[in-house]
């Protein structure tokens, strides 16, 4: 992939507002396609805000947001959410088995999950067969990010949004996701924006990053800014984590 | 019944009354307020109806079932606030069950088409309507705001609004209608339905008295489900905006 390329998405001095109080401001910036961007910051920082406005769950209050060169409101809701998938942070089960779940993006289109198509999507993650029929709701935190994952990928999004989705995972979990995560992008040339508190995880799975404090964004570039921040917040930001 | 007699049935104000008193409850001056408002506007009613009854004018009956469904409208917002557009969805689902059922009721010649039938039964629906739809928004606004985790998620997942309505809608709509159901299975045997026993009293056979409560009870049924549906089906379009995005109920 060449990146000459037209960004993924493309953010425009956008605003985010709600009450009056400014959650995102004057955002801009690009999400190359084919690549990985990292997005980290402080909690609060509105980089949840961020994501939910790549995929449309929510609207700028201002600025303008394109996909592919193409002003968002363009696209019906139902599709840009099936090209452009999220995982949400809270990994939210639906009541029933882990089958129900990942059948879910194919039910909301009228289509159907083989069994076998199911344990594919479940494989994936590092879940073996068995869960299956566990029942959705009684999942430890860390399976349950694993279904969320698998319950995206059903829909073969161009372009992935993650929120924290390995925060409850254990050392070897976290590594399957990661190589997962990379051979979408490798072989699929799935484009991710991945936000982590890891700073280290981020360093290592990607290609671009994004730095957001208070609502803003204080730097984009390549992943190893973060070993010598110019800018001076960063550079604190950066020392809180390691220590 | 004579008007002293009427009076000796303060009686039945007294005791509650005293006991209030003596155990410190504090609700005397609730009890005397619904004493006296009970009083009054049953009153009223009663006059308004003798003169609708006599005049036997359909403008009239048209007036009252009017005043029922704005009082029954004007009762059941106070539960919808922050839907948009709440006093229209509710009148509309009270005029539409309205016509429906007077419809059926006059169509097909199960009731004569009196001002004593029609308002009657108009104020058993519409009265039911307002308890269904009171029961309804309050449900469905505790289902939506417990379950926004699962309507984002479904919208996420390219679902549409009404997909990502569905399970709290049904919840919402079933809910509503258990306690009418529940009521009509246990009836007659725990308790005589009021209206039953009111003809009885007042001299009718017991087996008409059965034949109407029955057509009633079936009625209100009606009334139940079409009331959570129509409703649902008019609010949940106000949870979402134009991006299909939810917003919130308040
Ligand atoms: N619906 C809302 N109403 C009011 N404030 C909100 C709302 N949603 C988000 N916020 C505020 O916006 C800010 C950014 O929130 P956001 O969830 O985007 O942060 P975040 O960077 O994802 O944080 P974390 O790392 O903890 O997940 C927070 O201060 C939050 O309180
Ligand atoms: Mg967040």
């Amino acid at each position: 992939m060449s990146s000459h390329q037209s960004p993924a998405l493309q953010f425009s001095n956008v605003h985010y507002t709600i009450d009056d109080i400014a959650i995102l401001h004057n955002v801009s910036g690009c999400f190359p396609k084919g690549k990985i961007t990292a997005l980290v910051g402080p909690s609060g920082a509105g980089k949840t805000t961020l994501l939910k406005l790549c995929n449309g769950l929510l609207s700028p209050t201002s600025g303008s947001i394109c996909v592919n060169s193409q002003p968002i409101d363009q696209f019906e809701p139902p599709q840009l959410r099936r090209h452009i998938g999220m995982v949400l942070q809270n990994s939210p089960m639906l009541k029933g088995s882990v089958y129900d779940n990942l059948a879910l993006p194919f039910r909301l289109k009228g289509e159907q999950l083989t069994k076998e198509e199911a344990v594919n999507l479940l494989e994936q993650t590092g879940l073996q067969r068995s869960f299956l029929e566990a029942d959705a709701l009684n999942l430890s935190g860390g399976q349950r990010q694993k279904v969320s994952i698998a319950r995206t990928l059903g829909n073969q999004s161009s372009v992935l949004l993650l929120d924290e989705i390995t925060s409850s995972l254990d050392r070897t979990s976290v590594q399957e996701i990661e190589t997962l995560i990379l051979r979408l992008n490798k072989d699929n040339g799935t484009s991710v924006i991945w936000i982590t508190h890891n700073l280290e995880q981020a360093m290592r799975v990607s290609d671009y990053l994004w730095v957001m404090m208070n609502g803003q964004v204080v730097e984009t570039g390549d992943p190893s800014l973060l070993d010598s921040p110019a800018n001076e917040q960063v550079a604190k930001f950066v020392k809180g984590e390691q220590s | 019944m004579s008007y002293l007699t009427l009076a000796l049935t303060l009686v039945f104000v007294l005791i509650p009354l005293l006991l209030s008193k003596s155990l410190g409850l504090g609700l005397e001056k609730d009890t005397v307020i619904a004493t006296v408002r009970s009083i009054i506007q049953l009153l009223a009613v009663g006059y308004v109806l003798n003169f609708v009854f006599d005049s036997e004018s359909f403008l009239f009956i048209f007036l009252m079932v009017a005043l029922m469904i704005a009082a029954a409208t004007q009762n059941a917002r106070k539960k919808g606030t922050g839907i948009r557009g709440v006093t229209w969805k509710l009148t509309l689902t009270f005029v539409s069950i309205e016509l429906l059922t007077q419809s059926i009721l006059i169509g097909f010649n199960i009731v004569p088409a009196t001002a004593q039938y029609i308002i009657s039964l108009s104020g058993m629906v519409v009265g039911n309507s307002m308890v269904l739809a009171i029961l309804f928004l309050n449900r469905f606004s505790a289902e939506v705001e417990s379950n926004r985790d699962i309507g984002e998620l479904i919208l996420s997942l390219g679902g549409t609004p009404k997909q990502a309505i569905h399970q709290q809608l049904i919840t919402s709509i079933k809910a509503s209608m258990i306690p009418t159901i529940e009521s009509q299975k246990t009836i007659g045997l725990v308790q005589l339905p009021g209206m039953m026993s009111g003809q009885i009293i007042a001299g009718a056979d017991p087996i008409q008295a059965v034949q109407f409560q029955l057509l009633v009870l079936f009625l209100l049924l009606s009334t139940a489900a079409l009331t959570s549906v129509l409703l649902g089906f008019l609010v949940y379009p106000t949870l979402f905006n134009e991006r299909m995005q939810q917003i919130p109920w308040k």
